[in-house]
């Protein structure tokens, strides 16, 4: 029998905590916002996260699934996920009305490093559905401002429809405090307004290539796996090292807690050693893009 | 009291006659589980019925004790949507697993830590607290390479420990509860003569020249990356029939499915947490269709760098055991021994 003293008794991680939805917002075709607020007020008040951590949420009756927090630390009250529809339990979400009742747990993994990242400039760079950890991010350093060098976010989605938090990124365009560049890879019809790029996101690097001091600035990028691939060697060829390229990878996960092993990639788990990894872990461990 | 009986205060001897008066006095701490046959010849870990049916000298059981500390399936927490969420009760029966081989004891100690390590999981330690683990010693076969995972002894993780030392137990006391367990059966003990160490040093030597399997784990971390895309994982990739048997058997394997399960209202039901097994071929599929490890050979790959990389790089020691279960069971006749000596001949240019 294992001795009394060697156990800490806590409550059980797997277990959820009931949570209203209070908001929902369509976003962009089969992406929404959530909002959502804990039942027992105190777990409200507890609540903290850091920018790129995630929850596993439940719809009951269909399951779980791990869903990225994309609302600030820095700006409490709801809890905001953007989701697309695209599984069991997201879809099931979609269904919700609000007012539903979800199952919460988390925040789990280890977000953005912060508190490293002070001092420096920040380089943003989201392809799609990245745009949802990545919001968390932008809206910490701007409500911190004065902790960070110079700020730039570079967003590209497939098409103008695809743009998540369109008012939202409408008006950080104008903001002299943050240097925002978008594109998309293609218009949906000819002469369709837009005045911003087209083409993919590594042609946005051209604007900011000269005022980002790459040896005193950390970058994060998140987005489809194809896109890495561009991205990285785009900042590696501006001078980036490997351990100040942030990356938020996407893993099937179960428990979210370091236990079932379905997000595990080599010798780590992508839900207590990440979801944010810097480049140098990524490209010592298999199978990590 | 003379000296020697004084230093060995922690160890007694059971006269093999005393057994099945053993056995019944061990049911006061509980409800007695121990390797049985089956009348198909499998051994396995059951209820005692009558002391005869106990064979603690079988090479290895099919299922390890793994089954009574992460059972095969789990209700974690039940659901509806009035009441929320709520916790079924925990199975806390007091209950003796008798005949635990060293391997099975030290992948006990492994699934403690993985268990314990970032969110400790109370349903386990519930039922870990509730057992009583007495450790029996075995004859290495042809598939036991326990010695190389340097797992074939244990200095812990066990109550009473009993070496077969010809007609008597060499009994080992681990914890207070296997002191309490020996002082509520005085007569069935008896205390250690000379003789008896001679032959308990005896026994343990003789095993360790018994060992026919040998697996060499030196610097295997690092020959495992740099063979990461050997043709030997292909070839046995080739074989594999993605049946996750190999994970069902293995005492530390600890994957899990987490699904719910409604009752009829459609409504109500309860979380379930079920074995998985890193072969299957969902385990590394996400919403929307891309899958991280596609090919067998990937998921097994997987299997053996969880187990020989991983594991070594945060405990300092390998998470197989080497109990020889995954070779005994696997319908596709892959064997972890032979595999790895593949892969380590492979840096032999």
């Amino acid at each position: 029998m294992l001795a009394e003293k060697d156990i800490i008794y806590r409550a059980d991680p797997h277990r959820p905590s009931p949570a209203r939805l209070v908001g929902v917002q369509p976003l962009a075709p089969e992406h929404a916002l959530f909002q959502f607020r804990f039942e027992d007020p105190k777990e409200n008040e507890r609540w903290t996260h850091r920018p790129g951590q995630f929850v596993m949420v439940s719809v009951v009756g269909t399951g779980e699934a791990p869903i990225s927090i994309c609302s600030s630390p820095s700006r409490r009250g709801v809890i905001e996920l953007c989701v697309r529809n695209t599984g069991r339990v997201t879809s099931a979400l979609h269904r919700l009305k609000e007012g539903a009742i979800v199952g919460l747990r988390g925040p789990y993994g280890n977000g953005y490093p912060v508190e490293k990242m002070k001092g420096q400039d920040i380089l943003i760079v989201a392809g799609g559905l990245g745009m949802a950890p990545l919001r968390s991010l932008v809206w910490y350093v701007l409500d911190n401002r004065s902790d960070f060098g110079h700020v730039s976010l570079l967003y590209g989605t497939r098409t103008p429809e695809d743009v998540l938090f369109k008012g939202e990124i409408a008006g950080l365009v104008g903001r002299g405090d943050l240097e925002t560049h978008l594109t998309v890879d293609k218009l949906v019809e000819d002469g369709q307004p837009w005045p911003h790029d087209v083409g993919v996101v590594t042609g946005l690097f051209k604007y900011v290539k000269d005022r980002v001091d790459p040896t005193r600035a950390y970058a994060a990028v998140t987005g489809p796996p194809i896109m890495y691939r561009f991205v990285l060697r785009e900042l590696l060829a501006l001078g980036f090292g490997k351990d100040r390229i942030l990356m938020s990878l996407e893993r099937r996960m179960k428990c979210g807690i370091g236990k079932c092993s379905h997000c595990a990639v080599g010798y780590k788990y992508t839900c207590i050693h990440g979801p944010i990894f810097t480049y140098w872990d990524a490209m010592n461990l298999p199978e990590m893009i | 009291m003379s000296k020697r009986e004084l230093r060995l205060g922690n160890v007694r001897v059971l006269p093999k006659d005393l057994f099945p008066d053993f056995v019944k006095g061990l049911a006061l701490f509980g409800k007695v589980y121990a390797p049985v046959v089956r009348p198909d010849g499998a051994h396995v870990f059951s209820p005692v019925e009558r002391v005869a049916d106990i064979d603690m000298a079988h090479p290895r059981t099919m299922l390890s004790p793994k089954k009574y500390l992460f059972p095969p399936e789990t209700e974690m927490y039940q659901f509806s949507p009035e009441k929320g969420y709520f916790d079924p009760p925990v199975d806390t029966a007091k209950t003796v697993l008798l005949g635990v081989h060293p391997c099975d004891i030290n992948g006990m100690l492994i699934l403690d830590e993985v268990f314990r390590r970032y969110y400790v999981e109370p349903r386990y330690f519930a039922r870990r607290q509730s057992l009583a683990v007495i450790g029996s010693s075995c004859e290495p076969d042809d598939k036991c390479f326990c010695k190389s995972m340097h797992s074939e002894y244990v200095d812990k993780g066990f109550d009473l420990f009993l070496t077969d030392i010809g007609d008597a137990h060499f009994v080992r006391m681990g914890t207070s509860i296997g002191d309490d367990i020996v002082a509520a059966n005085p007569a069935v003990f008896r205390p250690v003569e000379d003789e008896d160490v001679r032959a308990y040093k005896h026994a343990e030597n003789c095993r360790a020249q018994a060992y026919k399997a040998q697996v060499e784990l030196d610097s295997l971390p690092q020959i495992l990356e740099l063979e990461y895309d050997s043709r030997v994982w292909k070839e046995a990739g080739d074989k594999c029939l993605s049946c996750g048997t190999c994970s069902s058997v293995c005492p530390t394997c600890y994957c899990y499915d987490l699904f719910d399960r409604l009752n009829l209202d459609v409504a109500s039901g309860a979380r379930v947490r079920r074995w998985d097994s890193c072969l299957f071929r969902e385990h590394a599929l996400v919403a929307g269709g891309h899958n991280f490890r596609d090919g067998r050979d990937s998921r097994m790959k997987n299997r053996y760098f969880h187990k020989q990389v991983g594991f070594v790089s945060e405990f300092g020691r390998p998470s197989c055991v080497g109990c020889g279960r995954c070779i005994e069971a696997c319908p596709a006749n892959i064997s972890i021994i032979e595999m790895i000596k593949s892969l380590r001949e492979e840096v032999k240019v």
